[in-house]
């Protein structure tokens, strides 16, 4: 009987009027559009590709590359294959970006509190620092550090010495390198067996809290067994350290770790520049809690230090969260100006080198922005996780 | 009565009571306002005299830099050609003309109840680029021709920013309206076009568009250099642009669409009539922040052969009869960005200030 009613309805619109038909319409015609502007790619990349004389395939990844770079964390010579300088790329680059944002993240957590101090001073020369410095292209930053004030350090006969440890020069900072001897597994040992330890005592203590009411101070205890455990390891096993310091050899440095110049401009730059936009975020998030949830913890016998740790920073986090993921995805993508001062990071060395003495530039290109991608939608998905661990839990 | 009309006493200003308050309030406090009036005074002194004091200003040679300042004889010996490029000197009228029409068209939107500012604002996003497509690179009507590869400096720039901002504006419309359509496929394209160009660095793009884009054409079909990168500029820009207006269709409520359906309004007499004159108004602050992001990644089409105002001052600093003047270069490049940039987001922060009718739920 109801489907009777149904039927009974006057007529529908006319097929061409019908929104469903329409929107299946369309949809076919963009993609026929679609496919036919991809075929049409395809076909043209093609043949120009054969009238030039450019192979085709991931086949060069296993030819020698030929051409040396000056920084690599993962072994590297110039007899090695273009697939290898891709790592060297992957690896620099990643590298540049975990300095970046842990400095740009400290140094913007900072400058953000620093803006709102209620020393005024102290939150003038922050505010001044962030409109200053945001508002300058990175880029240039990036140039200024590295043409105008590391190339300008003295030479390495005259280095900035540093109790004869560290050495700061124009070819780079010199640092005294860890080389650990046998026995030394015996500290990470106990460095491993002290976490273990500390995680243990911060559920006991919570556990007990929750049931007696008591406050175990758990940050000094654990800090002291951080601290002490490897320590005792390390004179048990019998200070098996040494450490590698970097000595004038001719013209230059030898031994120790060097922090390029390119590193280093690159590094600060990119810390500097991203500082100033994660310090307003935190300034917003602060601002964002408000007045009445620190009273309420003051009021609750809270003091300052707590009030800030268990009441105000959770929440705040919740603002500040998913602006700094962004900030994060922009200084790994940023990384990328390397190129310009010749940082050997994946673009520099593979979409720069490697693509001008191969000349594929569909696959390397392809490679090099699926690495961005990648890299982009991981942050995105371990930011998103905590992102979720510290959101309001509703009911 | 009176008593309770009357406002409370005006805090008077004591010089003492508000360093104390502001400065001294703490024994930290007092020690950070030491070390940092410290660090101030003795870094603030140089600078000032570096940059005024000692500096050259006069003279018109290398030599003329004897001061232990700045040389900015550097700067104002090459401001040709850090703000026209190549561009010749004859011919440098006609850019002057565009400056001018941009400056009539966006310095009243600074100022509030200036007459006629939405109209001049209009002729600033239709009249001056078609003005300027003709006038810039000449070859009609008796202009001579100039090769975009004399273009550089300031003027390039600007050229990129105010392009790239023009043009992705309607493709970021389209792609946003496509990603908030009920057809799956349509969605389906445009939400895998924004993040894959969002996911990319500027870099990467305007690699590909220098390499790879010649590859993508029929043969003997090519596009000038600076034409390649504005197109990877402003698909890249476009993106952003999408979002940017994804979130202004977002904050528009739903009634909006359903009362709009219930006129009987077509999808694009919806949109175009109710729904974007809204969501467009909402977002313009937005709109102002990202042309001040990419008006300062315009400078990285140095790094593939385009000379803008970064790359001028770059190839002019290793000059050999110099000596020593990057720094002054990258300061003049610097104050030149940090002007345009400083200003656009002041005006942004006030026309968020003055758009927020605290509707917002």
């Amino acid at each position: 009987m109801k489907k009777q009613t149904i039927d009974s309805r006057p007529a529908g619109p006319k097929p061409w009027y019908d929104p469903r038909v329409r929107s299946l319409f369309f949809q076919a015609v963009v993609i026929a559009f679609v496919f036919w502007g991809g075929w049409t790619l395809v076909d043209n990349t093609l043949s120009n590709m054969e009238s030039r004389g450019i192979s085709t395939g991931f086949g060069f990844l296993d030819e020698s590359a030929g051409f040396a770079i000056i920084m690599s964390l993962v072994p590297y010579d110039a007899t090695m294959s273009y697939g290898r300088t891709f790592w060297v790329g992957l690896t620099n680059t990643l590298l540049v970006s975990a300095m970046g944002v842990v400095a740009a993240t400290i140094l913007g957590f900072l400058i953000g509190v620093a803006r709102l101090s209620n020393n005024w001073l102290v939150a003038k020369i922050s505010l001044v620092y962030i409109e200053v410095i945001r508002n300058i292209p990175l880029l240039l930053q990036i140039f200024f550090w590295y043409f105008a004030v590391l190339s300008n350090l003295p030479s390495p006969r005259q280095s900035v010495d540093v109790g004869g440890t560290v050495f700061l020069n124009n070819r780079g900072l010199y640092l005294p390198e860890p080389l650990t001897q046998d026995g030394f597994g015996l500290v990470w040992g106990a460095i491993i067996v002290a976490i273990v330890a500390v995680v243990g005592l911060k559920r006991w203590a919570k556990r007990r809290q929750l049931a007696t009411g008591e406050i175990f101070p758990t940050f000094r205890v654990g800090l002291a067994i951080v601290v002490l455990l490897p320590v005792l390891a390390y004179f048990v096993a019998g200070q098996p350290l040494v450490w590698d310091i970097p000595a004038l050899k001719g013209f230059n440095f030898g031994g120790g770790i060097t922090l390029i110049p390119e590193l280093a401009a690159l590094w600060i730059a990119l810390s500097l520049y991203t500082a100033s936009f994660i310090a307003e975020i935190v300034r917003s998030g602060i601002l964002s809690v408000s007045k009445g949830q620190t009273e309420a913890a003051h009021a609750l016998g809270l003091p300052n230090g707590l009030t800030l740790r268990l009441v105000v920073i959770p929440q705040a986090m919740r603002v500040i969260i998913p602006p700094l993921t962004s900030q994060y995805l922009n200084l790994v993508k940023n990384s990328s100006l390397a190129t310009a001062i010749g940082y050997p990071d994946l673009v520099a060395v593979f979409m720069g080198t490697t693509l001008n003495q191969t000349g594929q530039a569909v696959e390397v290109v392809a490679i090099t922005m699926a690495v961005y991608l990648t890299i982009s939608l991981l942050i995105s998905l371990f930011m998103n996780i905590y992102n979720r661990a510290v959101a309001i839990k509703e009911r | 009565m009176a008593e309770s009309t009357m406002k409370p006493p005006k805090k008077a200003f004591h010089p003492i009571a508000w360093m104390r308050e502001h400065l001294f309030s703490t024994w930290y406090n007092s020690l950070l306002t030491v070390l940092v009036g410290y660090l101030l005074v003795t870094s603030v002194g140089p600078l000032v005299s570096w940059v005024f004091l000692d500096a050259n200003f006069r003279g018109s040679e290398p030599s003329d830099c004897t001061g232990a300042g700045a040389c900015w004889l550097f700067v104002s010996q090459r401001l040709n050609f850090f703000i026209y490029g190549f561009y010749p000197d004859e011919l440098q009228w006609r850019v002057d003309v565009m400056f001018i029409l941009l400056a009539v068209a966006f310095v009243p939107q600074f100022i509030e109840r200036f007459p006629g500012r939405k109209w001049l604002g209009l002729f600033g996003i239709t009249g001056l680029p078609v003005i300027g497509y003709f006038l810039i690179p000449g070859g009609l009507f008796g202009l001579e021709t100039v090769e975009s590869t004399k273009w550089g400096g300031l003027m390039l720039t600007l050229i990129l920013a105010y392009i790239g901002i023009l043009a992705s504006l309607p493709i970021g419309i389209l792609l946003a309206l496509g990603r908030r359509s009920d057809m799956p496929i349509i969605r389906g394209l445009c939400v895998v076009f924004i993040e894959v160009w969002r996911a990319v660095p500027l870099i990467t793009v305007l690699f590909m568009a220098s390499v790879m884009l010649p590859l993508f054409l029929p043969e003997g079909m090519n596009f000038e250099k600076l034409l390649r990168a504005l197109i990877g500029i402003t698909l890249w820009q476009s993106a952003y642009m999408a979002e940017v207006i994804r979130g202004g269709l977002q904050a528009i409520p739903r009634g909006q669409y359903e009362a709009a359906d219930a006129l009987g309004l077509g999808y694009w007499k919806k949109m175009g009539l109710i729904i974007l004159p809204q969501a467009l108004k909402l977002v313009i602050p937005g709109i102002v922040n990202t042309f001040i992001a990419l008006f300062k990644d315009t400078t990285l089409v140095l790094i593939i052969g385009l000379f803008d105002v970064l790359g001028t001052v770059q190839s002019t600093v290793t000059d050999p009869a110099w000596q020593n003047v990057a720094v002054e270069g990258y300061v003049f490049v610097a104050f030149c960005f940090w002007v345009f940039c400083f200003g656009i987001s002041r005006y942004s922060q006030n026309l968020e200030r003055k758009l927020d009718t605290g509707h917002k739920t």
